[in-house]
């Protein structure tokens, strides 16, 4: 895959198991959400072949990938909800459009999706008005509206606080237990990553690491050891004191 | 040297060429989508709202002020000859055959135009329009379809309210002001303007003009890059392109009508 001449991912060849939950690591600019676009079909890659539920998406036309991406659920980093719609109206939004349900049908199935996520209060605000993490949640309830088997998720955790990491973490872990569903989760968050995964494919520079979270653990290759140690003590060169800038005395700061 | 600039024009006129076969291909993606369901009344409401009612303010000023000058410079120039008493004729024709129709998408594609390509455009750039795919839902006839038909249903009527507010300034500045009979105004108004040849051609234009700066306002939005600079060049460029091809439009509906009649 690239862009504007530059390869963004080469030779990747992976499979997500069904009912699991599968966690792409690795470092800003490896091409992690290239890759789940890719499995969205959002992005059409230079070469190869993209199959969802045995379909090559890659051939497919936009009205055929549509009918294929039903099956999938997307939670997007910063959430994509329609700024003119309230939380409400943008979890009910998919099955206003593709079912014939009534309205308090709808209204029910939101309803319980949004106590699922917590949000049942602030369902009536729109987007600009609610926390990160919120948006997050009602995202997650957007995209899991429909029940589908899939879920993409690009970076679920970035951008929230521990306890925020934590709720999100258990809901991803619950749907997949409860629904079976099959998750692709996006992220550099290793703990979270380590706590949840069945699956990890961390994408070095130059290489892919595909296995479960203890066999990364046991892991002897330093790149992969450097990478999942978030506590490990930075081993390059240090900046020199001297060109760091010498900040006002903070009492001087105040006083302006 | 000489080969070297010819091949940078060739390569602008491939890039031109290329463009414009996208901006047709979204057009004829547009079109279709007007006969796919659900029909979305609601948007289309709104967007008539946010599209028209909020541009009536700016349209009732722009046009008031234009036909007061039009009257002021007319009457300057009429009374040098001892015609004051066709200033409604000179006034009215210079409304409704170009100045109301050009005025009016020039005006509404600054103000309505430009925020139809910074909406979608920071759609594109917050993924919104990504998220609607996720869902199936086709950002066509979702985003763009209410928008583009709002325009081409508002530009004719902003074109009328600008043409009748022009009369009214013009009306108060010749005949008030300056002294022109108000019978001759209106006489001369009515035996100069004809329905099929003036109010019919500010008619076809206002449509073709509300086409037009529907067409590029959505598609600068809907092709802009990902960031907030893609954004404003988004804007900028719906009202820079949507100006100039204006004006090309205009002349060439003109030629044609003359070409007809």
């Amino acid at each position: 895959m690239e862009f504007e001449g530059r390869v963004i991912i080469r030779d990747l060849s992976c499979e997500m198991a069904r009912g699991k939950i599968s966690v792409v690591l690795g470092g800003s600019g490896s091409g992690k959400t290239t890759l789940l676009r890719l499995m969205a079909g959002l992005l059409e890659p230079t070469a190869g072949r993209i199959l969802v539920d045995g379909e090559d998406i890659t051939r497919l036309s936009e009205t055929r990938r549509a009918a294929v991406r039903r099956k999938i659920g997307m939670m997007f980093q910063a959430g994509a909800l329609l700024d003119s719609m309230t939380v409400f109206e943008n979890v009910a939004l998919p099955l206003r459009e593709h079912s014939s349900m009534s309205r308090l049908h709808v209204t029910e199935v939101v309803d319980d999706r949004l106590r699922e996520v917590d949000l049942l209060d602030i369902e009536d605000l729109g987007p600009k008005q609610i926390s990160g993490g919120m948006v997050k949640r009602a995202a997650l309830a957007r995209a899991i509206i429909e029940g589908p088997p899939i879920l993409l998720c690009d970076e679920p955790f970035s951008g929230l606080d521990p306890v925020s990491t934590r709720r999100i973490e258990a809901l991803l872990i619950a749907l997949n237990q409860r629904h079976g569903m099959t998750m692709v989760i996006v992220s550099h968050h290793v703990r979270s990553t380590l706590r949840m995964a069945d699956r990890i494919l961390l994408l070095l520079p130059d290489a892919i690491v595909v296995g479960t979270p203890r066999e990364l653990l046991q892991s002897t290759d330093p790149r992969v050891v450097s990478f999942l140690d978030e506590d490990r003590p930075f081993e390059g060169r240090a900046p020199e004191v001297e060109r760091l800038p010498v900040l006002a005395p903070r009492s001087k700061a105040r006083r302006r | 040297m000489r080969f070297a600039a010819l091949e940078e024009l060739g390569r602008a006129a491939i890039l031109l060429t290329a463009e414009f076969g996208r901006l047709a291909s979204f057009a004829a993606r547009v079109v279709r989508s007007t006969v796919t369901r659900p029909l979305r009344i609601g948007s289309f409401i709104d967007e008539l709202y946010k599209l028209g009612v909020l541009s009536v303010l700016l349209i009732c000023v722009s046009g008031l002020a234009v036909g007061m000058v039009l009257a002021l410079q007319g009457y300057k120039s009429l009374v040098r000859f001892g015609a004051e008493q066709s200033l409604g004729a000179l006034v009215g024709l210079s409304l409704v055959r170009e100045l109301g129709p050009v005025l009016t998408a020039l005006l509404v594609t600054g103000r309505a135009g430009s925020s139809v390509a910074a909406e979608i455009g920071s759609m594109v750039a917050t993924e919104q329009l990504d998220g609607l795919r996720m869902m199936s839902i086709e950002p066509i006839g979702f985003v763009v379809r209410p928008k583009a038909l709002a325009m081409l249903v508002v530009m004719p009527m902003l074109t009328a309210l600008f043409i009748v507010s022009g009369l009214a300034g013009a009306y108060f500045v010749g005949v008030k002001r300056m002294g022109v009979d108000g019978g001759w105004f209106v006489s001369g108004f009515r035996s100069a303007v004809d329905f099929h040849d003036d109010v019919l051609q500010a008619l076809v234009k206002s449509l073709a003009f509300g086409a037009l700066a529907g067409l590029i306002a959505t598609y600068r939005g809907f092709t802009s890059a990902p960031t907030s600079e893609g954004v404003s060049a988004a804007t900028t460029s719906t009202v820079v392109v949507g100006s100039v091809s204006l004006l090309v439009l205009d002349y060439a509906l003109t030629a044609l009508w003359g070409v007809g009649r």
